[in-house]
């Protein structure tokens, strides 16, 4: 009785921030139309809770029971704090573009840097001015999962990247997402459109500005990549201990493209990762990995869906976790080969690394093979640091800390690896060697 | 005074008593040998040498230049000067051999409060060394001991003896595995490391070794118990006649 009525509060708290915000949020023509129905869509499910297979280990009604107030729009001061923390993430050689409490800050962001390869708009502004009919169609949710529709219906603003066919973007496109506010939502949207033999690295940035707290990020990023495109999209998201990020990918690719794909949760009080990939066209190979590093009480949870739809596509997923404190990390990875998706080559692992007694590790790998000929596996292991390798690193001289962060490093290296480009490796290197530092 | 002086040991694991009321004594300068039947309880006492976790000192003493070791952390008594390389040593995916050496040779130096090495004093010394144990730089660069035939990872060892430079080499079956070739170069890296500020101890179940690196004293180690020493004829005569002459007197 308790939680029906729990559910009702939440709707009811969630139906007025809709209302509340609706005159604040861009779109013309059918826009506002497509914002409501998406609303609806979410509405009729609510918050995920643990009653969804794909929300099974992260009960969203329950652990953040309502959805807050829309931020308002950034003001002079929360810009200042915005521009300090986007420069401390910034990586290196990137062009960045960034998002101040769901809000396009061109002011902060690099736009005279870009390439001419690459056009970029702010969502607000295609939204506002040019909805072709493709656009408002990718407006609508592409999946049914309510944290992404309640994102169309919310969305303030986000950018919309476009590399024309046969372009390459040298330097690291980088979106840095910076929360200033205290218990407020912010709801931004991305489109990224690779034509045939593009390329185009995107990282994606979440961090608070100093003073931030309690705030809550639902972020969805929509990725097409074309025919024998190349696509990095590499996503670090290191929110307030006491805020919550959700972050969707929704990404197909059609021909022999490639994806390499990324993503690290290294702080936050809950996280959650989802990406949805449709390998689209033959011969496309794509590579997902991903870490969590939990500590405190963060509950950090990724969740990735593979859809081979043809045949003659690779996947390789490798993802890792090190849990300490009374942390929880999730890992749930569906590999779906449809009916004809002949020659898949298909494999995912999990590994989870248990710093404490308390820390908990939940993975789910699921493989759903409609398919003849084809290639999946899986593997997921849990465990503590061996004990043997430890005596081994202190019996040469190092600190027991100094050998737990060797293994450890050790540990998150191999998905980090996997990243293509040098640079971005050494980027995703630096931010977990801070974590690691913050924890000593 | 000795470099190590072990007095009346006795060590259990689970309730076992392994090493049962052990008495050696090493001065600086020279090098011992332990031989005994499997199980006898060597790596056990290099171990707890060492240091390693897990095993429960129900009684006695080892003292490293007087000082009580037991109550030593690993890390302090590397820093010290211990070193034991390990019969069986480990592969570490993602710690590649030089970044490992160079974290610990300079973990070790610190400690001592002796200067950090330079990257480029630290690869030429690695590299001397490693061509001194015909050690390919490839093997260097990959993961510590990952991929290393059994041979590999003893050399491995010996090269990281080299570099740390330390006082106490305690080598436990350093032997096994290596081919011939391998034996004779191993075998002068250990020597080129004699020195009168130095103790070796070296465990094996081979004459052949100290044919390579003569020891001035060979312990025969029986039940947890070392229960004969002699000169370098001791361990001819084991050869010839085995370790059941020992059994009773253990
Ligand atoms: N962690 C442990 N748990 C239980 N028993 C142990 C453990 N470590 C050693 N032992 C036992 O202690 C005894 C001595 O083992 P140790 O490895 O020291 O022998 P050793 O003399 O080095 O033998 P070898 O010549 O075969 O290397 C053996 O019976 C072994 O099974
Ligand atoms: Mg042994």
């Amino acid at each position: 009785m308790k939680q029906v009525s729990a559910k009702a509060d939440t709707e009811r708290a969630t139906g007025d921030v809709f209302a509340a915000a609706r005159g604040r949020l861009p779109g013309a023509g059918p826009i506002p139309q497509i914002r409501a129905r998406a609303f609806d869509v979410y509405k009729r499910a609510g918050l995920p809770h643990g009653g969804m297979e794909d929300w099974k280990y992260t009960d969203l009604r329950a652990l953040i029971g309502e959805v807050l107030p829309l931020a308002p729009q950034p003001d002079a001061e929360a810009l200042v704090r915005a521009k300090a923390s986007a420069k401390q993430v910034a990586a290196d050689q990137a062009i960045k573009l960034v998002l101040v409490d769901g809000i396009f800050a061109p002011e902060l962001s690099d736009l005279g840097r870009l390439e001419n390869e690459v056009v970029v708009r702010s969502l607000r502004e295609v939204l506002e001015n040019s909805v072709s009919g493709a656009m408002a169609g990718l407006m609508l949710s592409t999946t049914s999962d309510s944290a992404i529709s309640l994102n169309a219906a919310m969305a303030t603003d986000g950018l919309v990247i476009t590399v024309a066919e046969g372009n390459a973007v040298k330097r690291p496109i980088q979106i840095v997402h910076v929360a200033t506010g205290l218990s407020v939502s912010t709801y931004t949207r991305s489109y990224l459109q690779l034509g045939n033999g593009a390329h185009a690295a995107v990282v994606e940035s979440f961090v608070p500005a100093e003073g931030a707290s309690g705030y809550q990020t639902n972020d969805a990023t929509i990725a097409l990549v074309g025919d024998e495109a190349s696509l990095s999209h590499i996503r670090v998201a290191a929110a307030a201990s006491d805020a919550v990020n959700i972050s969707s990918a929704i990404i197909a690719a059609g021909t022999r493209a490639k994806l390499d794909l990324f993503s690290m949760t290294c702080s936050g009080s809950i996280s959650r990762y989802q990406g949805f990939i449709t390998l689209a066209g033959e011969g496309t190979k794509l590579s997902a990995n991903g870490v969590n590093l939990v500590r405190h009480k963060l509950h950090a949870d990724t969740t990735i869906v593979v859809d081979h739809a043809v045949p003659h596509c690779t996947s390789r997923e490798k993802f890792r976790a090190v849990i300490d404190d009374c942390g929880r990390s999730v890992f749930q990875g569906r590999i779906v080969v449809r009916p004809g998706a002949r020659k898949t080559d298909a494999a995912l692992t999990t590994r989870a690394l248990l710093l404490s007694d308390q820390a908990e590790a939940d993975s789910k790998p699921e493989l759903e093979i409609l398919a003849d000929d084809v290639t999946c596996g899986h593997g997921a292991t849990s465990g503590a640091l061996d004990d043997t390798l430890l005596f081994y690193l202190r019996a040469r001289g190092l600190s027991e800390k100094d050998a737990q962060t060797l293994l450890i490093k050790a540990f998150i290296g191999e998905p980090i690896e996997e990243i293509t480009s040098e640079n971005l490796r050494d980027f995703v290197t630096a931010q977990a060697e801070h974590w690691l530092q913050a924890g000593r | 005074m000795a470099l190590l002086e072990i007095r009346e040991l006795h060590v259990g694991v689970e309730n076992r008593e392994i090493i049962r009321g052990l008495h050696l004594n090493v001065n600086a300068g020279e090098v011992h040998a332990i031989m005994g039947p499997n199980g006898s309880g060597k790596s056990t006492l290099s171990h707890v040498i060492a240091g390693k976790p897990g095993y429960e000192i129900t009684g006695g003493q080892v003292l490293f230049r007087g000082e009580n070791l037991l109550r030593m952390e690993p890390t302090e008594r590397a820093a010290k000067g211990v070193f034991l390389a390990f019969q069986y040593p480990v592969d570490i995916p993602g710690v590649t051999t030089m970044n490992f050496l160079r974290a610990a040779v300079n973990a070790q130096r610190k400690a001592r409060e002796q200067q950090e090495f330079s990257t480029p004093e630290f690869l030429k010394r690695v590299r001397e060394v490693a061509g001194s144990l015909n050690i390919p730089q490839h093997m260097i660069k990959r993961g510590l001991n990952v991929g290393f035939s059994g041979g590999e990872k003893k050399r491995n060892e010996i090269l990281q003896m080299a570099l740390f430079e330390p006082s106490l080499c305690i080598l436990d079956e350093i032997d096994s595995g290596l081919d011939i070739d391998a034996l004779r170069i191993v075998s002068s890296g250990i020597n080129a490391l004699r020195s009168p500020e130095r103790a070796m101890i070296m465990i094996t179940h081979y004459r052949r070794l100290l044919d390579h690196i003569v020891p001035d004293i060979v312990h025969v180690m029986s039940k947890g118990r070392v229960v004969k020493s002699g000169g370098k004829e001791l361990a001819l005569e084991l050869e010839a006649c085995g370790y059941a002459q020992f059994e009773d007197a253990a």
